[in-house]
């Protein structure tokens, strides 16, 4: 009676890129089917006049005003950087998880 | 991933299929600082000396949402006829890329903060195409990432890559249109005008520099064909960051065309990414979109809701300036133009030259024959547009009061401008330089005229025997003698007077 399938649990580790051996799949599905059974008795118990909520604080429209702030110097910046290269961060070579040559080279990933 | 791909012909495609647009523009705002942080929303600067912990994505920072960046967004919404949202929020797009530091950027998902809107786009004709606006919502830029190791500076076949981070956290906008169908042939017209339209606007609404060339201003246009009696869309492909006004509609007749071959051909268009390549005019595969990106989408924990009040939003609507097709209908009225003058003066992008060279002080059609002329000319020739010419209002302005005092013929200013636009200074100083002013002095042009005389006694027997028409001739040889310094006028007139029985 799991609420999340072994396939699920394999498709979330690999959006999150982590590497999951075939007995943590059992694992971890079973672990997360106790979270959402647990997380989904709170549904019980909401109303319909209870709105979902993502906050746990009743606020809205904090702003502040459009002033810049000193940041960071450049060297700063990249102090704790593992490797730096021209002013940047260096990154090692960039691989899409499917197929890298399907990759485009527009880095900006919009929807 | 050919470049020479067969093409339909675009007559046969618009006699089998009928194109649907989708237009997708990003537009990054001109705050003072970034979208969630008090770091220098500015282009061009040492790469990563605009940043902070915050956009860094360092643990601890916490995002705070920049208010100016809020109200431009909800004027743009208002200028586009949009419902603002009561109540909106920002969403988490994650995804495994280095060009956010975070893993994720903050956007906005199933909760824009406007929707619902209109844009009416003027088209070279002068007609009028409204096209409607889905969404309009806030989110934040990227970095930028140089791709090292491969031979031609892309992604592909590189072995690292470096991030400057300046731009991550830029306020951005995208603006969604509604699907576009009955464009037909005037597709891709249709797509370069929705752009030049909206530019237009958010260049009156001071919320962007919009431009294309340096990025603040992205399109993407998604394009698909149904065939002639189907009723459903076609499957659609998605062009990527199309740089230019005119590529825009290369992009979209390219994409039409190539779709159509590839469907007449008995294929499938499959739905994917393409980019647009300025050199060839034609669109190439890029990444295949065969199941739509998981980006696990959930709500920003770390922001509030945005709830504009009613009051919020009236404030800001009294705050929106004058638009561009207010400007246009109030510029036809106070020159008197027609709908084909107007028309051509707004093509031209002559409109805000004009009405400056008639703050100047220039009769507004002398200030209009000008610029949609001789100027569109020069800028043509040199392939810029019109603003970009070095010539400014106030120096036509000059020109044209020169002009009306009879100081300069129209032949001469034609001269002044070109001595302005070759960077010789001035009107006044080109005239000095160039020796361009009318002769004025009667006694100088009295001997001109005499000499005209006496080297055609034909023609001056027949002006003395009342035939006055064939002064033309002798007024030519002395504008010829003058070098085009004399008035054309009074040269007659004198003709007239020695001739006289």
């Amino acid at each position: 009676m799991s609420t999340i399938s072994r396939g699920e649990v394999a498709r979330l580790a690999q959006l999150a890129r982590l590497a999951v051996t075939e007995s943590e799949l059992d694992v971890f599905a079973d672990q997360l089917d106790v979270i959402l059974t647990s997380v989904a008795r709170v549904g019980e118990v909401a109303a319909d006049d209870i709105p979902p909520t993502s906050h746990a604080v009743p606020l809205t429209n904090v702003l502040r005003d459009d002033v810049v702030r000193p940041g960071l110097s450049q060297q700063q910046a990249l102090a704790a950087a593992p490797s730096a290269e021209e002013g940047r961060f260096r990154v090692p070579r960039i691989l899409a998880a499917d197929d890298p040559q399907q990759r485009t080279d527009m880095g900006a990933e919009q929807s | 991933m050919t470049r020479t791909a067969a093409l339909m012909s675009y007559e046969d495609v618009l006699g089998r299929f009928e194109p649907v647009l989708g237009l997708e523009v990003h537009v990054e705002l001109s705050t003072a600082t970034k979208m969630f942080c008090g770091c220098a929303n500015r282009f061009g600067a040492e790469p990563n000396t605009l940043v902070c912990p915050t956009c860094l994505g360092l643990p601890g920072s916490l995002p705070v949402l920049n208010r100016a960046a809020v109200e431009s967004v909800m004027r743009i919404g208002l200028a586009l006829n949009c419902l603002i949202a009561p109540w909106c929020r920002f969403a988490r797009k994650n995804y495994f890329y280095p060009d956010m530091p975070k893993n994720f950027q903050i956007s906005q998902y199933d909760e824009p903060i406007a929707f619902d809107g209109s844009l009416v786009v003027a088209l070279d004709d002068g007609s009028e195409f409204t096209v409607g606006i889905e969404r309009v919502h806030m989110e934040e830029d990227t970095g930028k990432s140089l791709h090292r190791g491969s031979s031609t500076g892309r992604i592909h076949g590189s072995d690292h890559s470096l991030l400057d981070y300046n731009r991550a956290g830029v306020p951005l906008m995208e603006i969604v249109t509604k699907p576009v169908p009955g464009a037909g042939h005037r597709a891709p017209e249709v797509a370069r005008c929705y752009v030049t339209a909206l530019r237009d606007l958010l260049r009156a609404l001071h919320v962007s520099d919009v431009r294309m060339d340096q990025g603040s201003l992205r399109c993407d246009a998604n394009v698909s064909l149904t065939p002639r009696g189907a009723s459903a869309f076609g499957t659609r492909t998605e062009t990527k960051n199309v740089n230019s006004l005119r590529s825009v509609e290369r992009a979209v007749r390219h994409e039409m065309q190539r779709q159509a071959e590839v469907l007449a051909g008995g294929g499938t268009v499959i739905q994917e990414t393409r980019h647009f390549d300025e050199a060839s005019w034609t669109t190439m595969a890029g990444r295949r979109k065969e199941t739509s990106e998981d980006y696990r989408y959930f709500p920003e924990p770390d922001l509030v809701p945005i709830a504009p009040s009613q009051q919020w939003i009236e404030d800001l609507r009294t705050t929106l300036p004058e638009l561009p097709w207010q400007r246009r209908a109030r510029a036809q009225a106070d020159w008197g133009l027609s709908d084909a003058e107007l028309r051509d003066l707004v093509n031209a992008g002559a409109l805000e030259l004009i009405a400056a060279t008639v703050d100047a002080g220039a009769p507004p059609s002398e200030a209009r024959s000008w610029w949609v002329s001789y100027l569109t000319q020069q800028a043509n020739t040199r392939d810029v547009e019109l603003a970009e010419l070095p010539v400014t209002p106030a120096q036509l302005a000059r020109l044209i009061e020169m002009v009306t005092e009879g100081a300069l013929t129209t032949t001469l200013a034609r001269q002044v401008v070109d001595g302005v636009l070759a960077g010789e200074g001035e009107p006044d100083e080109v005239v000095a330089a160039r020796g361009l002013a009318v002769v004025s002095d009667d006694s100088e042009l009295q001997a001109a005229v005499d000499e005209a005389l006496a080297a055609q006694p034909e023609v001056a027997e027949k002006i003395r025997g009342g035939k006055t028409a064939a002064a033309g001739a002798v007024v030519g040889a002395v504008m010829k003698a003058t070098g085009g310094k004399a008035d054309a006028k009074r040269v007659h007139e004198l003709v007239l007077a020695r001739c006289r029985p």
